[in-house]
């Protein structure tokens, strides 16, 4: 039977994608925030997870505002990156795993999350930049991926309470497959962060580090959260956390931190990173 | 679908809700077709033509000629779209927000820099 051997938060800054190319790891300004993942890629070299889940927020490539689905999940052979306008690398397609992907489709939706399958996606920063922190050679390791969207560009969007319970039934979703894969949930996005309006620059370390303490061990408390809630403590693009919170749900073992880093700024951001083990 | 705002006020938010995305669809359209770098040069080459193919409206229009953010968003634009426009001419987020803010770039990194401590 399939596993979840444990879960992944990052930050997904697009900035992050321009260091990488330069490879700013010991400039000053970025070493804070790239050491944190060195702890994070042994922890993945010693489980050796063959697929990854990758619950991002597509900012602007895959999807526009004439269909914006809540839940987006890839069912794909392959995700190709593309041209996001402002000039962030391209990189190399990333690999599929269609057939866990309807599984996991069949699941949720048998489970009433009515999600939108996608056997086209292109994936921005969202999900090319965790992917490159965490599998730096992505298409050498073979590891594969199933990319979920989560829409956080327009209100209304789904509630923590929401997407915690998303988590739960893809956690059950891919406990229920047959195949001996061992598989990783990352939960992308935030920390808190906004760049629009008059309060840009906003960023909350209180409230960040209080979400990474309480995702641990009591996720519940933070599902509490409204949607406006969270814009108000975290920043409007800072609601990203619901991405944090539906891989909190998907694991339903003994989770346990293992690894976790935090950093401001990066770019606009409080910049999170935690690994978390899910054990049986 | 709802049309009506979200009335609960965040300090120097405006929620990007059905109402914004309505009002700023044809802005955000334009701005999404910056993903390609033929509609960047097209836009480059004649921003008005360019607008008017989108069917902006006047006050968007404008906004665009002052290439001011925050007159962007109170029309309807969603900032991520807008960083596309953005992107055109080698502005960050820094500099959206240094504009936003009325600060410097160099001020509004102090200032990000700062809530670290």
């Amino acid at each position: 039977m399939a596993r979840i051997v444990g879960g992944l938060t990052t930050s997904h800054i697009p900035a992050v994608g321009n260091a990488i190319a330069k490879q700013l790891f010991d400039d000053p300004y970025w070493k804070p925030f790239f050491d944190g993942y060195p702890k994070a890629r042994t922890w993945l070299d010693a489980v050796k997870p063959d697929v990854a889940i990758v619950i991002y927020n597509d900012h602007g490539l895959n999807f526009f505002l004439d269909k914006m689905p809540t839940f987006a999940v890839g069912a794909a052979f392959e995700y190709k990156n593309d041209d996001e306008g402002w000039g962030i690398p391209m990189l190399p397609p990333f690999k599929g795993d269609p057939k866990l992907s309807w599984h996991v489709i069949d699941s949720l939706v048998r489970d009433e999350f009515d999600i939108c399958s996608c056997q086209e996606m292109t994936v921005d920063h969202g999900f090319t930049v965790p992917m490159q922190l965490l599998w730096p050679d992505y298409a050498a390791s073979g590891i594969r991926t199933i990319p979920i969207s989560i829409n956080t560009v327009q209100h209304p969007i789904p509630s923590p309470a929401r997407c915690y319970k998303f988590g739960r039934a893809l956690g059950r979703a891919v406990e229920s497959y047959p195949e001996d894969v061992k598989v990783v949930i990352v939960g992308t996005g935030g920390l808190s962060h906004q760049l629009d309006g008059k309060r840009a620059g906003f960023i909350n370390k209180e409230f960040d580090l209080m979400c990474m303490d309480k995702i641990v061990g009591e996720p519940e408390t933070l599902a509490k959260l409204s949607p406006l809630e969270l814009v108000r403590e975290a920043g409007a693009q800072g609601a990203e956390f619901i991405l944090w919170l539906a891989m909190r749900g998907a694991l339903t073992g003994k989770v346990r931190k293992l690894h976790s880093n935090y950093h401001i700024p990066i770019s606009n951001t409080g910049a999170g990173m935690l690994v978390l083990e899910n054990a049986a | 679908m709802s049309t009506e705002a979200i009335t609960e006020e965040i300090p120097g938010t405006i929620i990007f809700d059905g109402r914004q995305a309505m009002k700023g669809y044809a802005l955000n359209k334009m701005c999404y077709s910056f993903n390609r770098a033929e509609n960047r040069e097209a836009f480059r080459r004649d921003e008005e033509a360019f607008m008017e193919k989108f069917g902006l409206n006047e006050q968007q229009k404008e906004a665009i000629r002052r290439r001011n953010v925050l007159d962007l968003i109170d029309t309807g634009g969603n900032i991520y779209y807008l960083a596309k426009f953005a992107g055109i001419f080698g502005l960050n987020v820094q500099d959206v927000g240094a504009q936003q803010t009325g600060m410097t770039v160099e001020a509004f990194k102090e200032m990000l820099r700062k809530q670290g401590e």
